[in-house]
């Protein structure tokens, strides 16, 4: 006997995606029709989507740089899952729960979180720098896969406050493997929990391609669990956009849960500190290219003459300005104070806690004694 | 002052069922906690009166519970999780050190976590391996947990109902072997010693014993079978944060200490007290602070758990060790 992973396993992640797919707009900027799914925007609606999709675009790209300039200590680029982010992002009703994992700045946006709070992680100034409460953005989850259980958990919550809001968990392909998203799928369906697991397959998790995690696409997993699973075309705002707002319907109505794998592709490193070229062909990367999430709204858009070359411009220009707003506002982020070290630990008074901050207090006192 | 006289796992039973009384947000979730009222009873009826929507069967995945939970309280609510046994925590290991534990620092203060999460805890019932571990150093390790664990019925009533409404994440261990022990209860809560504060269980001069959970009546035993000897107990009763204070006084009146846990003995919860004991009390002490505890192995089979478990020969075994300095 040989252990051969890739036998029965799908075709590798360079082949073309699979007719279940669901597109409303093509690579080259077509819409084209779905018997289910459909989205219904304005020409002014579809550029605010545009704007969107570059200006994530663009502050992903200054984080890059500072990041190689060593403001930032690592950066997870969204880089051609700008479509996913936006798209499901959009579809979200204010009062709905959003939880990300660490990849989500796209999403993060959507939820109206200024972008240099985003970066206080990466920076090493704080863990997270938003209130999720006032974002209903839930803080960024490093430990693969366990959001899915505080989203899961969440969605019971609403249920028993018997309002219509939902919560969207948003994680990987490698995710997939996770006990916790397993348990979260499990128990979400047990409960009928008003949730909509969204996972951007992304094709590779760190060096690990699609074929290491799983021998079906990722959306039939769902089936197994009792609920339902569809495959969108990741890089294509509008059929996310539709599949996400039906998915949210859904839960809201009492139907439970729905998985989404987004088909997409990580076009960049898994962060800053990864090399692909290691791992994958470039030629891979080249196909990707071709189907690049904002290229073809932009195509769209032209085709029909909703836009012109001002209305580019200005988008350019803007993302530049937010983009370099950015740059400054991080270079301008304080360290914290050292005994930031033990705010915050517990909601009231620890005593053994205060004895070490008070301790490392009159420590570093003791070297302006000594210094005066 | 009313009391009433109830077994331990009766006393965290009413302890529940006040605390749900009170507070509408709190929810019970587990293992068989519903119709069955969880194996050890702890939550029988409680479903009956509350509903299945305050009084949830669980899966059967800990991390789910933990993890679902967290979910719950972001949205409100103040969850109170059985595992249980002590050997399956670990599959919720990770959510309870990387998630609950730190998110409200991760949320830079924002975010509340009102988890409870009990814990059937210690050996001592002829269980078969898993369900007799003890494994509170795991989490008194982990900056951000609450740990505490209760000795008698009028501790679990009212430690149970002050785990609920603190605003921090509780690990709240229970002397398994004790649950059908009875005792008078303290049903006022007024007087009530707060939650992070060890009480002199019993008073003496000559040495202090450490104790927590099941081994407090072990050295309760101890202390009144020494007819030499005056020996004070203290009920840790909160592990993290440790009331230093209440120790340090009472070590510090008798010259000489023994730490009691079931826990091994390396690396355990004893030896973070002999530590501060030694640092703190240093020019009080008349000898070392001893421990008396499980071995450095796994817990054995049940055959041999007498062996394993500190028994009152054996604390006082370390008693009359602290004479030989």
């Amino acid at each position: 006997m040989t252990i051969d992973a890739a036998h029965g396993a799908p075709p590798s992640t360079g082949a073309q995606p699979p007719p279940e797919l669901v597109q409303l707009l093509t690579p080259e900027g077509e819409r084209v029709e779905h018997p289910d799914y459909d989205v219904d925007l304005t020409a002014e609606e579809i550029k605010s989507l545009y704007r969107d999709l570059v200006i994530v675009r663009r502050l992903d790209n200054e984080a890059l740089a500072l990041t190689r300039q060593g403001e930032l200590g690592v950066w997870a680029s969204l880089l051609g899952q700008e479509a996913a982010q936006i798209g499901s992002g959009r579809a979200l009703a204010a009062n709905d729960m959003a939880f990300p994992s660490y990849r989500e700045h796209g999403v993060a946006w959507c939820r109206d979180v200024d972008p240099v709070k985003v970066l206080g992680l990466f920076r090493g100034v704080n863990h997270s720098g938003w209130d999720p409460r006032e974002h209903n953005f839930h803080l960024y989850t490093i430990v693969i896969g366990s959001q899915t259980l505080h989203a899961t958990g969440y969605a019971m919550g609403i249920q028993r406050d018997g309002t219509e809001d939902a919560a969207i968990v948003y994680f990987g392909d490698g995710a997939t493997s996770e006990g916790d998203v397993n348990e979260a799928f499990v128990w979400s369906a047990a409960q009928n929990a008003p949730i909509v697991f969204f996972c951007q397959n992304n094709q590779w998790a760190i060096s690990e391609p699609l074929e290491r995690q799983s021998r079906i696409p990722l959306y039939r997993r769902a089936e197994g669990f009792g609920f339902p699973g569809i495959r969108v075309d990741g890089n294509d705002v509008f059929a996310v956009l539709a599949v996400t707002k039906k998915a949210l319907d859904n839960a809201r109505s009492g139907q439970g849960p729905t998985l989404i794998e987004a088909f997409t592709y990580r076009m960049g490193a898994h962060t800053t500190t990864d090399d692909p070229t290691r791992y994958r062909l470039q030629a891979e990367l080249e196909a990707w290219k071709l189907k690049d999430p904002i290229e073809r709204v932009k195509a769209y858009l032209v085709k029909n003459q909703m836009a012109d070359r001002e209305f580019f411009e200005a988008i350019d220009e803007e993302a530049k300005k937010i983009g370099s707003d950015l740059r400054k506002r991080c270079l301008e982020l304080p360290d914290p104070e050292a005994t930031a070290i033990w705010e915050n630990v517990y909601a009231t008074e620890h005593a053994p806690l205060a004895g070490e901050r008070d301790q490392f207090r009159s420590y570093l006192g003791s070297f302006e004694e000594v210094n005066r | 002052m009313s009391t009433e006289t109830l077994s331990l796992s009766r006393a965290m039973n009413e302890g529940l069922r006040k605390a749900m009384e009170n507070d509408p947000k709190v929810v019970v979730m587990g293992e068989d906690v519903g119709k069955l009222g969880g194996v050890f009873r702890v939550t029988d009826g409680l479903q009956k009166d509350f509903g299945e929507a305050r009084v949830i069967d669980t899966p059967l995945a800990e991390s789910g519970i933990v993890g679902t939970a967290i979910g719950l309280a972001l949205r409100g609510y103040r969850p109170v999780c059985e595992i249980q046994f002590d050997g399956f925590v670990f599959p919720a290991f990770n959510q309870i050190t990387t998630q609950l534990a730190k998110m409200r620092m991760r949320s830079l203060g924002t975010l509340e976590l009102p988890v409870v999460i009990r814990i059937p805890f210690g050996g001592g019932i002829g269980a078969v391996e898993h369900h007799s571990e003890s494994p509170e150093a795991y989490f008194t390790h982990t900056g951000g947990l609450r740990v505490v664990a209760c000795s008698n019925p009028s501790d679990a009533y009212t430690m149970i109902q002050q785990a609920i409404t603190c605003p921090d994440p509780v690990i709240f261990f229970e002397p398994k072997r004790r649950y059908w022990d009875k005792a008078p209860v303290e049903l006022d809560l007024a007087n009530a010693a707060p939650l992070d504060r060890a009480v002199v269980a019993r008073e003496g001069t000559d040495v202090t014993l450490l104790a927590y959970g099941p081994m407090v009546k072990t050295c309760l035993e101890a202390a009144q079978a020494d007819e030499e000897r005056s020996i004070e107990v203290v009920d840790i009763r909160s592990l993290n944060p440790l009331d230093e204070a209440t120790v340090l006084e009472s070590v510090r009146r008798t010259g000489r200490c023994v730490v009691v846990h079931e826990a091994p003995v390396f690396s355990g919860y004893g030896a973070e007290l002999a530590a501060r004991i030694t640092e703190k009390c240093f020019y009080h002490l008349e000898s070392p602070v001893l421990r008396v505890g499980g071995f450095s192995t796994p817990y054995p089979p049940s055959r041999l758990e007498d062996h394993y478990l500190p028994d009152l020969d054996r604390v006082l075994d370390a008693v009359d060790r602290t004479y030989e300095w």
